[in-house]
């Protein structure tokens, strides 16, 4: 596609992602420039680098594999509270990771609700601390991410491409190798490398579930570099670790990541006529009750921990929730004002830096981006004033490695098929952009912005560094109110926030889908 | 001229706000937390200064002394609460904090002799457990038992440091062998206390590292008698927190106030219910009631601040060691 004209500048969303790179790069650079001398790699990140991709490469490689035949089920089949299992799947990876790891525990924990089940039967606890443990919660947060990512490849097979291959008489083995492997061919290698470089930059998880400093991360070393030591130097260093590996792992998935699409469809409602052999149902509902009782148990447990503390909960917290509504808001504001043009740069053809100033911000250590912020900011301006731009801005670029994920394809297929047609009709720039480019992408910007909305309410990200008594997100309480033995209203204060995050997930993913597809 | 009239008010409102002298005390996040001891204080100092108390809250004690190295002289900072005795030699090697001249009748069970920093709580690390269960009552018996503790990351967290240093306090170069005999009856480690407390109650551990004060809350706060700290042979590793006054402060005078008002009754008397510590003076009206039921170690370890900032990455390494295994 490079090379040919384009009804679209690239220029905007080359714009964005200068911004974006300036962003993550310039703060990493702030840090550093204050390093004096330290310390260079030790022996011990030898191990953490040997454990940080052991963990995400099984990671990614297992909720990846897992989400292919959960999509696949759920692309095949219609049943009651579908649309509503979809959404709640969404809910571990917006959860803070405190939430998530005390409701997997209380699932999986020695004391869980497994362990308990097997005790009955006179059975030994569940081990789950150790390399599986982490395995488990990334797969937990990380499945439903993966699993919305694929399935959106199976919706994006046009409708008419089901009906021909029904027409043709096409059996199980000849509907995979004619649209379902080159979607997946297309479709998951972005999905391994976003779920790699999340896992990638995981710390409390792995240390929590690892069992201990066997499980010490990369970000966990940067950590300990910026509190244990205050060696700027070596958390620069380490940071730029973090971001390179999760470079070379964007890199390598897009050079993967290949074959055209399926052309052009009318947008028709897609319906299906294989699969209907007993087996065949009978496997897609195996993935379905497996994947669901996998992911909703942890959270039944959330919400049956939140539900007493609920009522406890006093005006601050509410009024934090506020203060996470404002930033959510912004935050998926500039995402969007961000990924947009950016989508539609890579889908013109701009793709390679771009693409990989997208997927920077999942690598970027919060605690650097945060530092490097703080830096550059004291000398001009309280950082403190600026803690909610300043939050809603970070919060945007971790989010921007997913929506653009979900944009990218939508945008390449929309330039694909309108891009000539635009053209020959003398419709360029804000023209297109408005009459074809956003009217196409509204289910993909609907989605890509919800699941901003939900990332950025639950993220206790940068503001940590920023906070001040008075400006203070549900996430940041949620903490707080752990701090000081509130277990019960924290758990409630947890539940407000599921309840806040999926219902902004909700609006807006509902919001853009306009055609019956979930 | 309404805007007129409006833009006046404005400024006369603000030249008014600018009389008012502003100290600004960095501390660590829990402190100024509605549920710590910050909204109280700043209400109690604001009554007798004459002043604003701006309360900013930066993580915890290490991550508060990483932002004040960041920011050096630059600092808006006049003092800085929450930093303990283990991060005390880091503060004054920067160079940025001034003496104080504060005294006053201490309650702590170590001599207080530092010149740059005042002590307004402290606190013993201890095991906790639920009161009903029967637990070893130091390191080797636990090693030996299959009693489950849940610890925290000496590199993320302060109580997770204190227990580095409990252990070599009490034992020296036999740390790493008490270390290695713990690793089988550690669940987990996790980033902080948070994380860890939180597990005990879900029941995932038989005991969780926090402070003998800790069972205080549970019957205070909650009315529930049911965890109770335990008494280790060894003594007791223990949390000196302190604050300090900025050298390059506009405000000194204000800040020696600050310090002064730290250690008196108004101060000290909001601490025991809301950071769960002991105070540094007792005030007059005594300790809360609850406070009498507390375990009491028999021997208080507290390594000096050159001691602890010594052997603080030898007792890292080993402890990486033993776990890690």
């Amino acid at each position: 596609m490079a090379g040919r004209a384009q009804p679209i500048s690239a220029f905007p969303g080359i714009g964005a992602a200068l911004v974006v790179a300036a962003l993550i790069l310039g703060t990493l650079a702030a840090v550093a420039a204050r390093a004096e001398a330290g310390t260079g790699f030790g022996v011990s990140d030898w191990a953490a680098l040997r454990f940080t991709l052991t963990q995400a490469s099984l990671s990614a490689l297992l909720s990846v594999g897992l989400a292919i035949p959960v999509a696949r089920a759920l692309a095949r089949r219609r049943f009651p509270g579908r649309r509503l299992l979809i959404a709640l799947l969404g809910a571990p990876f917006i959860l803070p990771v405190i939430v998530a790891i005390l409701g997997l525990l209380a699932v999986f924990g020695r004391a869980g609700w497994l362990s308990s089940l097997l005790g009955l039967f006179g059975l030994e606890p569940v081990q789950i601390y150790g390399l599986h443990g982490v395995v488990l919660a990334h797969v937990f947060f990380n499945l439903p991410l993966a699993t919305r990512l694929i399935l959106q490849g199976w919706q994006e097979i046009p409708a008419e491409r089901f009906r021909l291959a029904a027409q043709l008489n096409a059996g199980p083995l000849a509907m995979w190798q004619l649209l379902e492997a080159p979607m997946l061919r297309r479709a998951a290698p972005g999905a391994l490398a976003v779920v790699f470089a999340i896992c990638l930059s995981s710390f409390a998880v792995a240390l929590t579930l690892g069992g201990g400093p066997r499980a010490t991360t990369i970000e966990l070393a940067i950590y300990q570099a910026f509190r244990f030591d205050f060696d700027l130097g070596r958390a620069a260093l380490l940071s730029g670790l973090q971001l390179g590996l999760t470079g070379a792992a964007a890199l390598v998935a897009l050079r993967v990541s290949a074959g055209e699409g399926f052309g052009a469809g009318l947008d028709r409602a897609v319906q299906r006529w294989d699969g209907h052999s007993r087996f065949s149902r009978g496997l897609d509902m195996f993935w379905i009750f497996l994947s669901a009782a996998f992911l909703l148990l942890p959270l039944a447990a959330i919400v049956l921990a939140g539900l007493p503390g609920l009522a406890a909960l006093k005006g601050t917290v509410w009024q934090a929730a506020g203060n996470s509504i404002l930033v959510s808001g912004f935050s998926t504001v500039i995402l969007l004002a961000l990924a947009l043009p950016m989508a539609a740069a890579v889908a013109a053809g701009r793709d390679g830096m771009t693409e990989l100033a997208g997927i920077l911000g999942l690598a970027a250590s919060p605690l650097v981006i945060g530092t490097g912020l703080f830096i550059l900011i004291h000398p001009i301006a309280d950082p403190f004033a600026l803690a909610l731009p300043v939050t809603a801005l970070v919060n945007a670029v971790m989010a921007l490695p997913f929506a653009m994920r979900i944009l990218v394809p939508r945008a390449r297929e929309v330039l694909g098929r309108y891009g000539r047609l635009s053209l020959s009709l003398d419709m360029q720039g804000w023209a297109f952009v408005r009459h074809v480019y956003l009217p196409r992408m509204r289910a993909q910007t609907g989605f890509a912005a919800g699941l901003a909305a939900a990332l950025s309410m639950g993220d206790l990200g940068v503001v940590a560094l920023f906070a001040d008594p008075d400006f203070a997100t549900l996430p940041l309480q949620i903490y707080r109110l752990m701090g000081a033995y509130r277990m019960e209203a924290a758990a409630g204060a947890a539940l407000l926030l599921l309840v806040l995050s999926m219902g902004a997930f909700w609006i807006l993913d509902r919001g853009g889908r306009w055609h019956a597809e979930a | 001229m309404k805007h007129l009239a409006f833009a006046a008010g404005l400024l006369g409102a603000s030249a008014a706000f600018a009389e008012t002298p502003e100290l600004t005390v960095y501390t660590y996040d829990s402190f100024v937390s509605d549920w710590g001891p910050g909204p109280a204080v700043e209400k109690a100092f604001e009554e007798v200064c004459g002043c604003d108390l701006k309360l900013v809250g930066a993580g915890d004690g290490a991550a508060l002394l990483a932002r004040i190295k960041l920011e050096g002289e630059r600092s808006d900072a006049d003092v800085v609460l929450g930093l303990d005795t283990n991060l005390t030699a880091a503060a004054k090697e920067t160079g940025l904090f001034a003496d104080h001249s504060v005294s006053a009748d201490y309650a702590l069970p170590v001599e207080w002799t530092d010149a740059t920093f005042v002590p307004y709580d402290w606190g013993y690390f201890a095991f906790v457990h639920n009161a009903d269960a029967t637990v070893p009552t130091d390191f080797k018996t636990l090693a030996d038992s299959d009693t489950k503790i849940v610890i925290q990351d000496p590199r993320s967290s302060t109580p997770g440091l204190g227990l580095l240093l409990w252990v070599k306090a009490a034992y020296g170069d036999e740390a790493p062998a008490v270390w290695k005999g713990l690793s089988d009856n550690v669940v987990t480690v996790t980033k902080g206390w948070s994380e860890a407390y939180g597990m005990f109650l879900e029941g995932e551990a038989d005991m969780v590292l926090s402070y003998t004060t800790s069972p205080a809350y549970h019957l205070i706060a909650e009315e529930d008698g049911s965890k109770a700290a335990a008494a280790f042979d060894e003594g007791h590793y223990m949390q000196v927190e302190v604050a300090g006054k900025l050298a390059n402060s506009d405000q000194s005078e204000l800040a020696d106030q600050f310090l002064a008002f730290m250690v008196s009754d108004a101060f000290q008397s909001i601490i025991p219910t809301t950071n769960w510590m002991y105070p540094a003076v007792i005030p007059a009206t005594g300790l809360p009631e609850g406070f009498e039921t507390l375990v009491q170690p028999g021997k208080s370890l507290l390594l000096s601040e050159t001691e602890a900032a010594d052997v603080r990455d030898a007792a890292l390494g080993e402890w990486l060691d033993a776990l890690s295994q």
